[in-house]
């Protein structure tokens, strides 16, 4: 018996090389890294066409593009960040980390990976090409409100495909993570001592195997108005343009939440190792993240306060979108304690976790303000709503994503990534993504609404401001490419543990870990349980 | 913008820090916070914009002092050992109900000002705003006076991509239009916003509010105006390609004024409805469809009626155009299904569709040489 499983093992270790290695891989940690590339080349794609939405809006008049081409540009931007960084990033790192953090070999379904992951180049490639079509790109915003993405040209159907797709891909990776997790723990790995970057993904696997069929469900009907001749979304024929709005973001508040709570998981893993001092009120941060997840579905509407809705309706959007204030204030909270008290030092990953609470903290003071009906009526759609969501997402989700790559590069890689590198990363991209956002408050509040390639010249000063900040927190990125190629290639050798103040089972392989992380099912004890 | 009023922007950028609060040179840095507005609503929602935007600092302020407190304090390098207490039930139960107490506190003044708002009854006067790509119209249902508001000339003209027109010497740039939309002080004025295309937002910042128009439904809002004077807005859904460029205009003059310009529009409209019982020479019908092009038609087909491959056909190379007057009469009245070609009929009159039609048809080199009368158009209504 024990041959056979010995035998077993070796045939699965000898693994092709070269590009078969990656087109038939079933590794959860050739996959996660897959994932990983793959999103951090999204991220410059989506980055380049922020430049140009910056560079036109640098001062008014139309100097570079058409505005139509300046639509789909903001259009391209949101699906690529969403689609292609923030959600396959959080999947690399659920890939790689959730097996090795729950003391098991491998994802539950390795094929089923592959499979998620190899869906999205093409999914990708199909709505990139879409800006090459007659017609142009999608133009009407990622949130493609009927009846305007009705008048997508040629790209239409393209465009609804590659969301299928997307979606179809989410779906599997949550239903993977989900099985993972509740079958592959190791013996003595209780769902209260999982580390909270597994919770956080556990939920987060939840929100996407609820919120993503009803995407799919809205751009459907989307695609029958559009070539089969329903009418859900035409007022014509009966129906409602505004049903779309609610559909979509009944789908699109949960969404929110799948982009930050993974990132809530990797500041919770960060915080405490950095601090050398178990994270503060382990319970109440899964009951906050659970609680967050569950409050996410009841609050859509308030992206939609301005549709005209009854009073009653956005009475209740309002309390609702409010009381998620509360858990989300716990998470800071124990986060802060955590560091009270501590012995902190202050390495790159650290950086980047601490500028996520403040920065992040920010975004949330912000939708606290646009929750409140009567000013969201001057809020709405300008670029106070930019700003905020942008600071939740690209100071949130995006710096914690940098404080995970961080933090576990030497753990993947076997070499320390260069320190002084990743201080400049750090001090570069804080300084300009403030000099970026910050102003986009100003702007918002002044009047100046979202969506547009020009304005009115009362708004030029914070623009240039803005716009200079965005060249420089783009140029800064390169920075971290240059590191994670060099901490590749090779550095100071990593040691087991990496970090002094680093707890959990994944700490307890080599780095790097080898190509199977757990053959035997690792002793759970409490120093190796949660910090 | 020229190199010259470029390099002066750069220059106080780069002055900020030195004379940000000088301001009289930095008028561009003093934008910094909501209007206050001229309705008693608008007023309301400043204070509770402030009211909130204060206690975020204060909560900011002391969370994170606590964090630098212990950032500074509890460091590694100063020799600070980690305690290892992970759990206090008194501390978690205190800032769940602390938040709680806030959030309250909150939401009782954003409820009355709420309920205020959605208050529509007892208006003195109802103005109809409904959105087209890309202008605004308004009808005073009480008057019988309707009209279109677009974009101004001056800023159309330097708006276009690489026009060399600096923005900066236009007066009201973007936020002009060619008819303002005139009302009355201390008047309750209910507004109904709804569209004839796609999803639109009317917002005036100085109303303290935006609403959406929407295809089929209206929406209804209200507005005190206390103060005459100009106000400008824009369209705050993205609405496609032109989304920029339909600003609002609301001047709010004294009663009496306002009573006097509802006349002379009145006079307007009449004189305007008998030009479409006559017959028009080719002159006059080419000068008129010039303008309505120019309005209308230009920002999709462009000025030159070349249009945009693959978005927007070609009016110099087109089948309707060199085609039977009929067909050509009946798209531009009744739009094409499925495409941003709108239904036109619903808002030119039948001498300006007879004379965009005939420009159209013997403008940039056309020469189908007939004239279209505002008595065909009407039969084909």
């Amino acid at each position: 018996m024990s041959e056979a499983v010995a035998h077993h093992d070796e045939h699965h270790d000898h693994h092709p090389s070269g590009i078969t290695r990656w087109l038939f891989t079933t590794n959860h940690k050739d996959i996660g890294t897959m994932y990983l590339v793959f999103s951090l080349i999204m991220f410059f794609v989506g980055g380049a066409m922020a430049m140009v939405i910056r560079a036109e809006l640098f001062e008014p008049g139309l100097q570079f593009v058409d505005p139509q081409f300046f639509n789909s540009m903001t259009t391209m931007h949101a699906l690529v960040m969403i689609f292609g960084v923030a959600m396959p990033a959080a999947v690399g790192f659920a890939n790689w980390m959730v097996p090795m953090m729950i003391g098991a070999p491998d994802m539950a379904l390795p094929r089923l990976n592959n499979w998620s992951f190899w869906i999205l180049p093409f999914a990708f490639a199909l709505l990139l090409l879409t800006l090459f079509l007659p017609g142009g790109g999608p133009a009407a915003g990622w949130t493609m409100y009927p009846p305007l993405m009705l008048q997508t040209g040629d790209a239409f159907p393209f465009v609804i495909f590659a969301v299928h797709f997307l979606g179809i891909s989410s779906v599997m990776g949550a239903i993977n993570i989900i099985a993972t997790v509740f079958n592959m723990r190791a013996p003595g790995m209780s769902f209260m001592k999982l580390p909270l970057f597994v919770w956080a993904w556990i939920i987060t696997a939840f929100l996407l195997i609820a919120a993503i069929p009803v995407l799919a469900g809205a751009v459907t009907m989307l695609l029958t108005d559009k070539f089969f001749g329903t009418s859900f979304f035409n007022a014509a024929g009966g129906g409602d343009p505004v049903m779309f709005q609610h559909i979509f973001w009944f789908f699109g508040h949960p969404e929110v939440y799948i982009l930050i709570l993974p990132a809530f998981g990797i500041v919770s893993q960060v915080i405490p190792t950095f601090a050398r001092k178990p994270l503060f009120g382990y319970d109440s941060m899964v009951y906050a993240t659970a609680a967050i997840a569950f409050m996410s579905f009841f609050v859509w509407a308030h992206h939609m306060f301005t549709v005209g809705m009854p009073l009653t309706g956005e009475l209740f959007f309002m309390y609702a979108t409010m009381s998620i204030a509360v858990p989300t204030g716990v998470k800071i909270f124990n986060w802060t304690a955590t560091m009270w008290r501590g012995s902190m030092s202050f390495e790159t990953p650290m950086l980047f976790a601490i500028a996520f609470i403040i920065l992040f903290a920010i975004g949330g003071f912000s939708g606290l303000m646009l929750a409140i009906v009567p000013a969201d009526f001057q809020y709405h759609d300008t670029y106070f709503v930019v700003a905020h969501f942008h600071y939740v997402l690209v100071t949130g989700t995006i710096f914690a994503l940098f404080a995970g790559a961080y933090y576990w590069l030497p753990k993947w890689t076997g070499h320390m990534y260069n320190e002084t590198l990743g201080q400049w990363h750090f001090w570069l991209s804080v300084i300009s993504v403030n000099i970026l956002f910050f102003p986009q408050h100003f702007l918002g509040l002044a009047g100046m609404p979202r969506r547009i390639p020009d304005y009115a010249v009362q708004f030029t000063e914070w623009n240039m401001v803005s716009s200079i900040g965005g060249f420089a927190f783009g140029l800064s990125q390169l920075l971290f490419v240059w590191m994670v190629i060099q901490c590749v290639r090779g550095g100071a050798k990593a040691t087991d543990q990496v970090w002094e103040g680093a707890h959990g089972l994944e700490w307890t392989l080599p780095s790097p870990p080898p190509y199977h992380s757990f053959t035997t099912p690792p002793k759970v004890t409490d120093a190796v349980a949660h910090s | 913008m020229s190199i010259k009023s470029l390099s002066d922007r750069l220059a106080r950028l780069i002055l900020l820090p030195l004379v940000l609060f000088s301001s009289t040179v930095m008028a561009g840095f003093d934008e910094l916070n909501m209007t206050q507005g001229v309705t008693p609503i608008s007023q309301d929602i400043y204070g509770l914009h402030m009211i909130i935007m204060w206690i975020c600092v204060a909560i900011g302020v002391v969370v994170f002092g606590v964090m630098f407190w212990s950032i500074f304090h509890h460091r590694k390098s100063r020799g600070a050992v980690a305690s290892q207490f992970h759990h206090s039930t008194k501390a978690e139960i205190l800032w769940t109900i602390v938040p709680v107490l806030i959030l309250v506190g909150m939401a009782i003044p954003a409820t009355r000002v709420l309920i205020a708002m959605e208050n529509t009854g007892d208006s003195d006067m109802t103005i109809k705003v409904t959105g087209y790509q890309w202008k605004w119209e308004y009808e005073y249902i009480d008057e019988g006076v309707s009209f279109f508001s677009t974009l101004a000339a001056s800023s159309n003209e330097a708006r276009q991509l690489r026009s060399n027109r600096d923005p900066n010497k236009v007066e009201h740039y973007l936020l002009d239009v060619d008819k303002r939309l005139v009302v009355p002080v201390d008047t309750k004025i209910r507004f109904l916003t709804t569209s004839n295309d796609v999803i639109h937002a009317w917002w005036v910042p100085a109303l303290g509010w935006k609403r959406d128009a929407i295809p089929g439904f209206i929406n209804e809002s209200w507005a005190i105006i206390e103060e005459p004077g100009v106000y400008r807005g824009q369209c705050a859904e993205l609405c496609g390609r032109d989304h920029a460029f339909m600003p609002i205009v609301v001047v709010a003059k004294e009663k009496g004024e306002y009573e006097q310009w509802v006349a002379e529009q009145k006079a307007a409209q009449q004189a305007a409805a008998e030009s479409g019982d006559r017959d028009w020479s080719m002159d006059e019908l080419m000068a008129r469809g010039e303008e309505v092009y120019g309005t209308n038609c230009a920002a999709c087909h462009q000025a030159n009626g070349e249009g945009v491959p693959g978005a927007f056909p070609s009016l110099t190379e087109s089948e309707i155009v060199f085609g039977p007057k009929a067909d050509h009469i009946n798209v531009v009245l009744h739009g094409v299904d499925g495409t941003t070609m709108a239904a036109f009929g619903e808002q030119l009159s039948d001498a300006e569709l007879a004379a965009v039609i005939t420009y159209e048809r013997n403008a940039w080199g056309n020469e189908m040489g007939d004239m279209v009368q505002p008595s065909e158009v009407k039969a084909l209504r």
